[in-house]
């Protein structure tokens, strides 16, 4: 068997290595992670890698669900119908991207224009998940931008749920642990696309380096202004420090309209003040106060009884006491 | 003739005169349930700063490990609040402020310094006392009502994700507060002698009674009877 690693992938749609191959990429890796005060320095640096989604070339045809469900073996449960095309219903522990549907009248065209995005994680430059949550090693980044979840050290309590800006993390309840996609860090560790990407019919998702997406965005870009879409544009938002999904947008001006994309995602200041100054002054104070209860005893005498007051109280028991009474005594009360 | 207490509740009473006066402070079950408070109060404390801070997520290990403290935490909050409850049924009617806090209050040097005599008289609770009291009422009603929304296994749609990131920075700043506080109580406790016989034994001296809360001394003294018919 050969040692030689994987390299990283330029495409999904290459056929896999005929030769085994050890992982491209480990936990040597790593830039940030979760709940850890001294954020790791690789000695390398990965080139950065994206998945593009070009929302203009979709046709909705969801063998990218199907080929997300099949690699990753995960059994979304059977719902309903109710009459959407969405299905699941929304991101289960058990789907992790989603085609979501969007009816859309264009009043400047008055066309109806039927937008549909595939939904899941962004794989944040600056991930608002990873940032919330308090377990160590339970969310980490590797250099090439990839934000992975790593079951054995997440507690379940949804943290990252609420720190995410584009709500796609979710809870199991079977093994309460939260799941979100990969962007198939098993495969492009050695050396293949993610299963999404690799599934498209018409190449709407495609995978590469960041670089090579950006380029390719560009070229989708400027044939969807040819063709009058003139507020083209890719979606690479910069309150996260940019994104490692990117998509092709023929709106770009407006992404809330595909079924509520972020217009502007941040981490939320809430999040940053509870997992930044909070944190900190928040020990500090009560670091503040145990020292300061020490000073203090060190610095006054206890606040003691003498015998005088015992004396006093004795005083003014004894006056207000009952004429006829015996005084009772410790061993009789 | 039977006076109406004013600084002190039924079951306070002076219990001995001999060798010195003793003056019954807390019952058995107040007692109980204020030390069930305090160690439900301590492991959420613990297990809470585990998750709070990375530095001290090793306490985890006390609780069995992160998934448990996660599940544990929120039942212990709601156990403590039940408990909570209880007591602070039993003692809101004395925590009132009155006239002589805030006297007391200007004061704070003397406080700080333990010159009592520099101190207006007080009943069962000084102004400090009332302050711990009123904090924990506040902060435990907080602390409750922000952290069922942010219980994630059992609660995870009562609001909105926004809505669940205020509560949770509400939670972790209440938190921080509900511990300077516990300090605060602790310390105050350790450092005026003669006071946590009180939550033991139930009884505290005479001498204590007269140094700290000389108006509840002064009432119990006019409320002793040779004859239980009064």
């Amino acid at each position: 068997m050969s040692t030689e690693t994987a390299s990283q992938p330029v495409t999904a749609v290459a056929n896999p290595p005929t030769v085994p191959l050890a992982a491209g990429f480990d936990a040597r890796d790593l830039v940030r992670i979760s709940a850890t005060t001294q954020q790791p320095t690789p000695e390398r640096q990965l080139t950065p890698v994206a998945k593009l989604i070009d929302v203009s070339k979709c046709i909705g045809c969801k063998a990218c669900q199907t080929a997300c469900v099949e690699w990753n073996d995960t059994i979304p449960e059977i719902e309903e119908n109710v009459g959407v095309y969405e299905n699941p219903h929304d991101l289960t522990p058990d789907m992790f991207t989603l085609m979501r549907f969007t009816e859309y009248e264009n009043e400047e065209t008055n066309n109806l224009e039927w937008l549909i995005r595939k939904d899941g994680c962004m794989h944040c430059e600056d991930p608002g998940c990873l940032k919330a949550c308090p377990a160590p090693g339970a969310i980490v980044q590797y250099s090439n931008g990839i934000v992975d979840f790593i079951h054995e050290n997440c507690i379940g309590c949804g943290y990252c749920i609420s720190g995410c800006p584009f709500d796609i993390p979710r809870l199991s309840q079977r093994d309460h642990t939260v799941y979100k996609c990969t962007l198939c860090s098993d495969r492009v560790a050695v050396g293949q696309g993610p299963a999404c990407a690799k599934a498209c019919p018409t190449q709407a998702i495609v995978f590469g380096t960041k670089d090579d997406m950006k380029a390719h965005a560009e070229e989708r870009i400027a044939d969807l202004k040819s063709r009058g879409y003139d507020n083209a544009g890719l979606y690479d938002p910069a309150g996260v420090g940019g994104t490692h999904v990117m998509y092709v947008l023929h709106h770009a001006d407006k992404p809330s309209l595909y079924e509520g994309l972020p217009d502007d995602p941040v981490i939320a200041g809430t999040v940053e003040a509870w997992k930044g100054p909070t944190k900190t002054i928040g020990l500090a104070a009560i670091a503040l106060a145990a020292v300061g209860s020490i000073v203090h005893n060190v610095m006054t005498r206890p606040n003691a009884v003498s015998v005088n007051d015992e004396r006093q109280a004795g005083d003014i028991v004894d006056a207000a006491a009952p004429p006829d009474s015996t005084p009772p005594r410790r061993d009789q009360a | 003739m039977s006076k109406d207490r004013v600084y002190s509740e039924p079951g306070d009473r002076i219990v001995a005169r001999q060798p010195v006066v003793e003056v019954h402070r807390y019952r058995g079950l107040t007692r109980l349930n204020h030390w069930i408070t305090a160690i439900l109060l301590i492991l959420l404390l613990v297990s809470g700063l585990a998750l709070f801070h990375p530095s001290l997520y090793g306490l985890t290990a006390l609780f069995g490990g992160g998934q448990t403290t996660r599940w544990l935490h929120p039942f212990l909050g709601v156990a403590l609040v039940i408990s909570f409850t209880i007591l602070a049924l039993q003692l809101w009617k004395l925590n009132l402020i009155r006239r002589e806090d805030i006297t007391w209050a200007k004061n704070l040097d003397a406080v700080m310094k333990g010159e009592e005599e520099r101190l207006p008289e007080v009943g069962k609770y000084n102004l400090g006392q009332k302050f711990i009291y009123w904090s924990m009422v506040f902060l435990i009603l907080l602390l409750i009502a922000t952290g069922i929304p942010i219980w994630y296994q059992y609660f995870p749609d009562v609001v909105t994700t926004e809505t669940r990131r205020v509560m949770l920075l509400t939670h972790s700043i209440a938190a921080v507060l509900i511990i300077l506080v516990f300090i605060l109580h602790v310390y105050a406790a350790f450092w005026t002698k003669g006071t946590i016989r009180a939550m033991t034994r139930g009884t505290v001296t005479g001498g204590w009674a007269f140094r700290h809360h000389r108006k509840w001394l002064r009432e119990l003294a006019g409320r002793q009877r040779v004859d239980p018919a009064e």
